[in-house]
């Protein structure tokens, strides 16, 4: 089941790279997308002010996914609670 | 020394986003000049500001040119830039024709990513908000250059020049000495700026130089410029390489000319706008008497078009009274750094067909300046050579001379 925190990030990946959010996947990679360093700093901006996270900077690496983003977006908000996320 | 004449144009200004409507205004004298909406930013009850015009270009989408990862990591600025760079390039055939570490990008750029920039220092100061990380990218004023050489490919040297309203000139002159020495064989060279920022517009608001009404350079009655936005850009390139290729061929260049007031910040001096016109026909080997039109820099401040005017008439003598002279700014407004490459533009324009685009606005010409102002409609002639003025703040001046082909 894709969970509201999934659906967000596939959104913010979706307008950073001007596609529909519907051809966007958990299992859909960066690389797939086009998504380079610029982008994922980018964009790692945008998931931390959508869900009031900081990423820290030994995670973006390691991120090949969207999936990866998504989980690494719930480990951080179940680490540390965050208020409500912002929505546009 | 290579002949370098000038086969690619592009533009989007206030007065027209391809070549065709930039030469239907001028001719026309159908100006970009119109009130601009109130900006949401202002933190008081009043805009602060004494004017209400400008020279904006609000049918520029970028969507329409841009791929989205670009839009996002460029300031508007830039994406003009590109966007004209294009054109030129594309007019010119220019990779077709040249390798691309062959050629030069040469761009004017004064205020680089202002709204960027004001955007996110006013988060940042005011509710200690997060500063967006592309925020250099978009902000810094070669960002345009740079992106020009990575749209079109082009890998030679790539600057941009920043010399307040004389960027544009200086960088088309320096690019017209690179090919003309040969150091490379072509160049996109002009200029770009987007500066109508609320910020930008409130300090230009203080220094007392914007006109409240509408800019009406060379007039009795002038009362300051009106700023604008805009990029223009030119493919210059050997006579030879055009020829052997059958490019087309829209005015050659034939000199430029600097030089430094070294006297005041603001305040212009005759003498050194006299000096970089007279610099700028001994590069072309040319005598004054072989001039025979001039596209001024006439902000339709009350100083710049007076201390123009006593340049002209100290290089040029007895027949400044009988060179025409236009100003364009009452048309496409200042648009700071970009704007000595709309007026290279319509210099070039004026050569190639024939006419000299008239000075819009003007009431009651000044009769103390002296200068045959082309006035009401666009006037026939048949110049051979026209010079193209820019004095920017801080005594920068530089003055481009063309002949016609």
């Amino acid at each position: 089941m894709i969970d509201h925190v999934a659906n967000r990030c596939i959104q913010l990946i979706a307008k950073s790279k001007n596609l529909e959010p519907e051809t966007i996947t958990l299992d859909t990679t960066f690389d797939s997308l086009n998504i380079d360093s610029l982008d994922k700093i980018n964009l790692s901006f945008e998931v931390e002010e959508a869900f009031a996270i900081v990423i820290p900077d030994d995670a973006l690496g390691s991120l090949k996914t969207v999936g990866d983003v998504v989980r690494g977006v719930e480990k951080l908000l179940q680490d540390a609670p965050a208020p409500p996320p912002t929505v546009n | 020394m290579h002949r370098v004449v000038v086969t690619g144009l592009g533009c989007v200004t206030p007065i027209g986003s391809s070549i065709d409507e930039f030469r239907s205004a001028l001719f026309s004298g159908t100006s970009g000049i119109a009130p601009f909406p109130p900006f949401a930013e202002a933190p008081g009850p009043t805009q602060g500001l004494r004017f209400t015009q400008s020279a904006a270009i609000p049918s520029f989408d970028p969507d329409q040119h841009l791929a989205s990862g670009v839009i996002a990591a460029t300031n508007r600025t830039a994406q003009l830039a590109i966007v004209a760079a294009r054109q030129a390039a594309q007019q010119a055939q220019l990779l077709q024709h040249h390798a691309p570490g062959d050629i030069a990008i040469l761009l004017g750029c004064s205020t680089g990513g202002r709204s960027s920039e004001e955007t996110e220092t006013a988060r940042l100061y005011t509710r200690d908000a997060r500063v967006h990380p592309l925020t250099v990218i978009r902000t810094m004023a070669s960002a345009g250059a740079s992106y020009v050489s990575i749209d079109l490919g082009v890998t030679g040297p790539v600057l941009n020049l920043s010399t307040a309203c004389a960027s544009a000139t200086h960088a088309i002159g320096m690019a017209f000495h690179m090919v003309r020495s040969g150091m490379v064989q072509a160049a996109i060279a002009g200029g770009h700026e987007a500066p109508l920022t609320f910020g930008f517009l409130r300090a230009w608001d203080s220094m007392r130089v914007v006109s409240p009404t509408q800019c009406r350079p060379f007039s009795a009655d002038r009362d300051g410029m009106t700023l604008g936005e805009g990029a223009a850009m030119l493919t210059l390139e050997t006579l030879a390489s055009a020829q052997a290729r059958n490019a087309p061929i829209f005015a050659e260049i034939v000199g430029f000319g600097m030089s430094a007031d070294a006297t005041h910040i603001t305040q212009p001096n005759p003498t050194g706008a006299a000096t970089a016109i007279r610099k700028a026909l001994a590069d072309a080997s040319l005598e004054p008497a072989q001039i025979d039109y001039i596209n001024a820099h006439g902000t339709g401040t009350l100083a710049n078009d007076s201390v123009e005017a006593a340049a002209i008439h100290q290089v040029f003598g007895d027949r400044a009274p009988h060179i025409p002279v236009t100003s364009t700014k009452s048309l496409h407004g200042h648009s700071i750094g970009a704007s000595g490459a709309l007026e290279a533009l319509a210099t070039i324009l004026a050569l190639h067909h024939h006419q000299l685009p008239a000075t819009a606005g003007v009431t009651t010409l000044d009769p103390s300046l002296n200068l045959d102002v082309v006035l009401g409609h666009a006037r026939p002639a048949t110049p051979k050579f026209a010079i193209s003025n820019s004095l920017a703040f801080g005594g920068l001046n530089a003055v481009l001379a063309f002949r016609a082909t």
